[in-house]
Formats: structure tokens, C-alpha cells, sequence
């Protein structure tokens, strides 16, 4: 049967012992928008391109930040459309931890859980990686006191994924990095976390950057909520 | 004869002061028969929190066998120590999973919260409708006997001893009036720092 060609991993060893398809995945996260992730004392701040291709397009009715819980927020570089099936697992993987524990999922569950997803599409037969790196962030109270801490992930298309103070993926990533190495302080408020995020940002952006072609969303003690634009608007005119 | 009654046995919790209590008989049987009279049906769960099992003697076995492989695996995951609350919303949804052909069991839960030291119990029908008082549960064949006791004796904030004495004395005169129950008891007493395990003397017929 033809269908059976394919049935195998496409993902196999070169030689060399690469998995060189998980290469082109990491590609194409690099050829996608630049994302910022950024954690404060007291929260987490994402920004991201959302630049569109025509003005025709209605800019505010798609969205690249999403809430997963009330408490959980994700962003993504890479393909779009890979992003909202990992979106719709997240989210289910959610649900189910609530079903069954009745207690909202914990951060580095859901990471450690979508981690695994994505590195099915490694090592299964008849599907490819995902083109996307994810960053995932929320506030869960700390295991010793009752102090609520915020946490910083990302998730690569190979399944590894790893804790961050502060990063940047997509484009010019590493310029993103060096700018935020320079930047970041332990001590920052979300305030001012928010301010470097849109800064980092605006490094490589190109074009005038407006309330319409970011999207930024934050992280506190109250939940994952994403920025309307207006209040975008605010935080853009404080950036020289 | 209902199978939920077919080896007889009871199982009760109580509050106290910053501690819990729950006690079990220990007759295993079949139906008047009575094979076996050290058949506890209380299990340790973790440092803080118990589970007691009334019901079918092969089903008992087996819940408390798979719940701890549930709960071994959340502990060993998530890194930290299974709260009352998780294990009573973990067991819910187990025996919800078994709707339609149930483990003919009726659990009891009791611990303290293993960071607030708060005290819980809890006890559900066998496809998991949990209830979660503020004084006591019972479970078993002698239920409501245990109801009357209970309703009787129970008081607000007692500490370790009173509550010993108070759930021993339920337990002993509900089961004393129940033919397939009894024959021995055992009590444990849940602290924060201790836990205090005592065999109950009883009539033996």
C-alpha cells in the first residue's frame, strides 16, 4: 500500500547521529516573529510580533497569546497553525487535571505534559515535529511557604524545555537575548518587566510598532490575562 | 443479601482538635460465618492520612491496591506529598470511572493536611459521591447503629484523648448490635506530630 511508505518515523538519526528533521523545526522557529518572555518579582510579561501582511486584515479578532487556565498562559515562534493544535492539547491536558485532582493543573505539570506531546511527534510514524517553540508561564504557590511564585518555560520542538528568568525566541532571538542579558535584574517589577519586553521587542522590529501589530499578555497574582489594546497603547507611549 | 454486606465490617472517622480519628473492626466473613478475626480495613495512606474500606473483602484488596499506585505515581511526579483534598478528588473520579459494573466498597478518608495540619474526612458511596462533613462519617453494616452513636457522643473540638475514648465507645456499642461486625477493633489516632495506633478487647460472638 502506499500509505504504508510513510508509516515509519520521519524522524530518523543521520549518520552523524542529528536528528536533522528536529533542525528544521527549530528553523522554522527561527524564521517566525520574535517573542519575549519575561519574570518579574511579582509576574510574568509575554510580548510578540503580530504583524499583518495586508492592512486589509482585521488585526483584533486573532490572537497569538491564549490563556490555558486562569492561572496559565502560552505564546508561541513558528507556525500558527501548529500552535493552536498544541493549544487545544494544553488546554485538554488542563481540564483532565482538574477532572481528576480537582485543583487546577500546576505550570511545570502542564510543561512536563505538552513536553511529552511534542515529543511524540518525534518518534511516531507518519507525522513530523512541530514548527513552533512554546513559552508558557503562571503563578503557583511555592511548595514551602504560601507565597505565590511565578515561573517561566519553554518548550522546543524536540520535547526538551527549560526554565527561563528571561528570553526571547523567533527572529533576531539572540540579538533579543544579549539586549535582555544586559537588561534584566532579579529585582524587576512587572512594570518594568513589561517595559523591557516591549523594548526588546521594538530592537528588531520593523516598521512602526503600534498597539495593533504587538500583542502583550501578563501574568500576576491574579491570573493569565492578555492586554487589550488600549492598554497596550499606554505601555507603547512610555517607550521613547 | 446485598454483597456490600456479604463479609461484614465497618469502618468510622471523626474530627477533633487539630486531629482526626479513624477505627475499624476487624471480623472478615462469610455471610454468618466468620473465617477471620484480624482483617483491618483501615490502610496508612501517607504520614498524615488514612483510608478505610468497607464492603467486599476482594474489592477492598484491590482499591486499595490500585489507589496507591495512583497516588505513588502523583507523589513521585509532581514531587510533593498528596493532600486529603487531591486523594478524595482522585478516588471520586476512580470509582466514578467504574459507573457502570462498581467496586462494591464504601471508603472512608481521614488525615490532616500535610502543610496546614488541617483536619479532613470524607467517605463517598461506592461510585464516588464524596461527602465531606464537619464531624463524622461511617461506613459499613452496621451504618446506622454508627450513625446513632456518633450522633450521641460526638462533640466539637475534642482533643486526642476524649476523641479516642468517644470514637472507641461508638464504634464498640453500634458493632456489639450488628451480627457480622465486630470481633475486635482497631483505632487510629491522627496528630500532627503522631499518630496513635490502639488495638481495641471486644466480645468475641
Amino acid at each position: 500500500m502506499a500509505s504504508e511508505r510513510y508509516s515509519f518515523s520521519l524522524t530518523t538519526f543521520s549518520p552523524s547521529g542529528k536528528l536533522v528533521q528536529i533542525e528544521y523545526a527549530l528553523a522554522a522557529v527561527s524564521a517566525g516573529a520574535s517573542t519575549v518572555g519575561i519574570k518579574s518579582a511579582n509576574g510574568i510579561v509575554f510580548a510578540t510580533e503580530n504583524k499583518q501582511k495586508s492592512l486589509l486584515y482585521d488585526e483584533n479578532s486573532m490572537h497569538k497569546i491564549e490563556n490555558i487556565t486562569d492561572n496559565i498562559g502560552m505564546v508561541y515562534s513558528g507556525m500558527g497553525p501548529d500552535y493552536r493544535l498544541l493549544v487545544r492539547q494544553a488546554r485538554k491536558i488542563a481540564q483532565n487535571y482538574y477532572m481528576i485532582y480537582n485543583e487546577s493543573i500546576p505550570t511545570s505539570q502542564l510543561v512536563q505534559r505538552i513536553a511529552g506531546v511534542m515529543q511524540e511527534y518525534t518518534q511516531s510514524g507518519g507525522v513530523r515535529p512541530f514548527g513552533v517553540s512554546l513559552l508558557i508561564c503562571g503563578m503557583e504557590p511555592c511548595p514551602t511557604s504560601n507565597k505565590m511564585i511565578p515561573l517561566l518555560f519553554q518548550c522546543d520542538p524536540s520535547g526538551a524545555y527549560f526554565a527561563w528568568k528571561a528570553t526571547a525566541m523567533g527572529k533576531n532571538s539572540v540579538n533579543g537575548k544579549t539586549f535582555l542579558e544586559k537588561r534584566y535584574s532579579d529585582d524587576l517589577e512587572l512594570d518594568d518587566a513589561a517595559h523591557i519586553a516591549i523594548l526588546t521587542l521594538k530592537e528588531s522590529f520593523e516598521g512602526q510598532m503600534n498597539e495593533t501589530n504587538i500583542e502583550v499578555g501578563i501574568c500576576d497574582a491574579n491570573g493569565f490575562r492578555r492586554l487589550d489594546p488600549a492598554t497596550v497603547k499606554d505601555y507603547l507611549a512610555n517607550i521613547p | 443479601m446485598s454483597i456490600m454486606a456479604y463479609n461484614g465490617g465497618c469502618v468510622v472517622a471523626m474530627k477533633g482538635k487539630e486531629c482526626v480519628a479513624i477505627a475499624t473492626d476487624l471480623r472478615f466473613g462469610l455471610q454468618a460465618q466468620t473465617i477471620d478475626t484480624n482483617f483491618e480495613k483501615v490502610f496508612p495512606v501517607n504520614k498524615h492520612m488514612y483510608l478505610g474500606l468497607a464492603g467486599l473483602q476482594t474489592d477492598i484488596i484491590t482499591v486499595y491496591k490500585r489507589l496507591m499506585f495512583r497516588k505513588n505515581l502523583y507523589e513521585i511526579r509532581e514531587n510533593r506529598v498528596m493532600q486529603p483534598e487531591r486523594f478524595a478528588a482522585m478516588l471520586s473520579s476512580f470509582l466514578y470511572e467504574h459507573r457502570f459494573g462498581p467496586y462494591f466498597i464504601e471508603p472512608v478518608i481521614a488525615g490532616l493536611d500535610p502543610k496546614t495540619f488541617k483536619p479532613f474526612i470524607c467517605n463517598m458511596d461506592l461510585i464516588g459521591c464524596a461527602n465531606m462533613p464537619d464531624d463524622f462519617v461511617v461506613a459499613g453494616t452496621c451504618e446506622e447503629q454508627l450513625f446513632g452513636m456518633c450522633e450521641t457522643l460526638w462533640r466539637e473540638n475534642m482533643e486526642p484523648d476524649d476523641l479516642f475514648e468517644t470514637i472507641s465507645q461508638a464504634m464498640l456499642n453500634a458493632f456489639d448490635r450488628d451480627a457480622i461486625s465486630g470481633w475486635g477493633a482497631k483505632v487510629y489516632i491522627i496528630e500532627k506530630d503522631k499518630v496513635t495506633i490502639r488495638k481495641l478487647k471486644t466480645r468475641m460472638d
